[in-house]
């Protein structure tokens, strides 16, 4: 899918749509979401929502909370207020009664697996070799067989281009090689969602290449619903369908790569552009 | 009379061999059980309601003498329980305290993004403690529980506070049944030695081969 097969109902509830309605139509939905770390407000009633297919670059400068939403999606933090929910169904709280409830751990283990996060850090387990890394959570959270789940690392690490690595420890890997085998592991779950948080910022300029184009690869050949926070504005702009940038916890700006890149309305979006592209 | 009387000597090494052989089989019991009890503490201290009871409970073990811990429990056991197995249960007890320090330490030192990953991969807890913390955590910390092996094997003779046969017992009763303590003492000293040493050199082992992974 190209960019400018962008699926339908991709406004931004937070910037002019309602939350409520958008849930109906889209995979996931924040919904007056606040998030707090103490005094510190990082996410402040945000309202939006990524239609089911649809691929979002979040952007904006340090603090904007852009990796806060990732890590709430992937249950890593809890929401200080609001819902977010998920296909329909709530994700941070849960039905008990006639309200809602924070989800307990058991209520989110069921539905965490939809979804896969490629870190930063890639987060590689360093104890164990790379099919092994990739084969543990389908062995043990989807019940797969152990041939069956061997089969899918050898496929998936074939299309990161390490097929050769797969008895290899990540400790004998490069940064970019690691990274790869991160989002095969993620991958390996197939996951409706894919969150990529800042998965080139920790590499080498060199190797920063070779991470982007198995994520092209991968947004070409799946229907992956992908949210990306990136400060790579080339990698942003070929293959997302929306464009998100943040600013002090909220929504500054929200639109098609081209508007954001080509044609931004905001001054603060500007401003970062600018300096990002300095910086670049 | 001689200093050193060879002849003695080799006459009493039976016994205390024997003694030796108690000392390093209370050693292994009691330290496979500090082992086991150590981890199960400083997993158990990580759940709030036992936290502060268990760090309560493991900093009186640590700060009173381990030869008050033996005669105290040796004293209240029914006379059934020997005191071999007070002592055995007394030393795994007493250094679970310590390990379980260790394994705390080892557990902090797995970084926050291998919890997050198990996390985001929804892994269950029994994977996530068995399979990615504590293989990690564990090699982190093998020269730390390999020194408390060599640390308890060298406070076993404390039990000869409550009368059980290992080494120093063995060396205490036959050196003063025939006044000869010099001998009796050194070679206690000897088979400490004998069976240190090799231990020490097998940790220092282990530690290359796993901790540097």
């Amino acid at each position: 899918m190209s960019p400018s097969d962008t699926p339908e109902n991709t406004t931004a509830p937070g910037v002019d749509g309602d939350a409520a309605g958008h849930a109906a139509n889209n995979l996931i939905v924040f919904d007056q979401v606040v998030k707090r770390f103490g005094d510190l407000t990082v996410l402040d009633h945000l309202d939006f929502g990524v239609a089911p297919g649809e691929r979002v670059t979040l952007i904006g400068p340090s603090g904007s909370g852009k990796t806060t939403i990732l890590r709430l999606l992937m249950t890593l933090e809890k929401v200080t207020e609001g819902h977010i929910w998920v296909d329909g169904e709530p994700f941070s709280h849960m039905n008990k009664g006639s309200g809602m409830v924070p989800a307990s751990e058991n209520y989110l283990r069921a539905r965490r697996k939809r979804i896969g996060m490629v870190f930063q850090q890639f987060n590689l387990f360093p104890n164990m070799s790379v099919r092994k890394n990739i084969m543990e959570a389908p062995v043990n959270v989807l019940g797969l067989g152990k041939d069956e789940a061997s089969q899918r690392a050898e496929e998936l690490l074939e299309l990161v281009g390490l097929g050769d690595k797969i008895d290899a420890h990540p400790t004998q890997l490069s940064g970019g090689q690691q990274q790869r085998v991160a989002i095969a592991r993620a991958l390996a779950m197939r996951p409706e969602i894919l969150l990529l948080d800042e998965v080139t910022s920790a590499l080498d300029p060199e190797l920063v290449a070779g991470v982007l184009d198995v994520l092209r690869e991968v947004a070409e050949t799946t229907d992956i619903t992908m949210l990306c926070v990136t400060h790579e504005m080339g990698f942003a702009r070929d293959v997302s369908h929306r464009v998100l940038m943040f600013d002090k916890g909220q929504i500054a700006e929200a639109g098609h790569p081209d508007q954001i890149f080509g044609d931004p309305k905001e001054e603060r979006t500007k401003s970062f552009l600018k300096s990002v592209l300095e910086s670049q | 009379m001689n200093i050193w009387d060879f002849e003695w000597t080799f006459e009493v090494l039976p016994d205390l061999l024997g003694g030796l052989w108690t000392t390093v089989q209370i050693t292994v019991v009691a330290y496979l059980m500090a082992l086991v009890l150590g981890l199960v503490i400083s997993m158990a201290r990580r759940v709030p309601i036992f936290g502060s009871i268990l760090h309560f409970v493991m900093e009186f073990i640590r700060t009173t003498p381990l030869v008050m811990q033996l005669v105290f429990v040796f004293l209240l056991a029914p006379s059934t329980v020997s005191g071999m197995t007070v002592g055995v249960l007394v030393l795994g007890v007493h250094y679970s305290a310590y390990t379980a320090e260790v394994y705390r330490s080892g557990i902090e030192g797995v970084a926050k993004g291998q919890w997050e990953a198990a996390r985001a991969l929804s892994l269950p807890a029994h994977r996530t403690w068995g399979a990615i913390v504590l293989p990690q955590a564990i090699r982190k910390v093998i020269p730390a529980l390999g020194n408390y092996l060599i640390a308890m094997f060298k406070d076993t003779p404390l039990l000869f506070a409550i009368g059980v046969a290992e080494l120093l017992t063995e060396a205490q009763r036959v050196g003063s049944a025939d006044f000869r303590m010099v001998e009796a003492f050194t070679l206690v000293g000897f088979l400490f030695l004998v069976v240190s040493i090799p231990s020490a050199i097998l940790i220092r082992r282990l530690e290359k081969r796993y901790v540097a992974v």
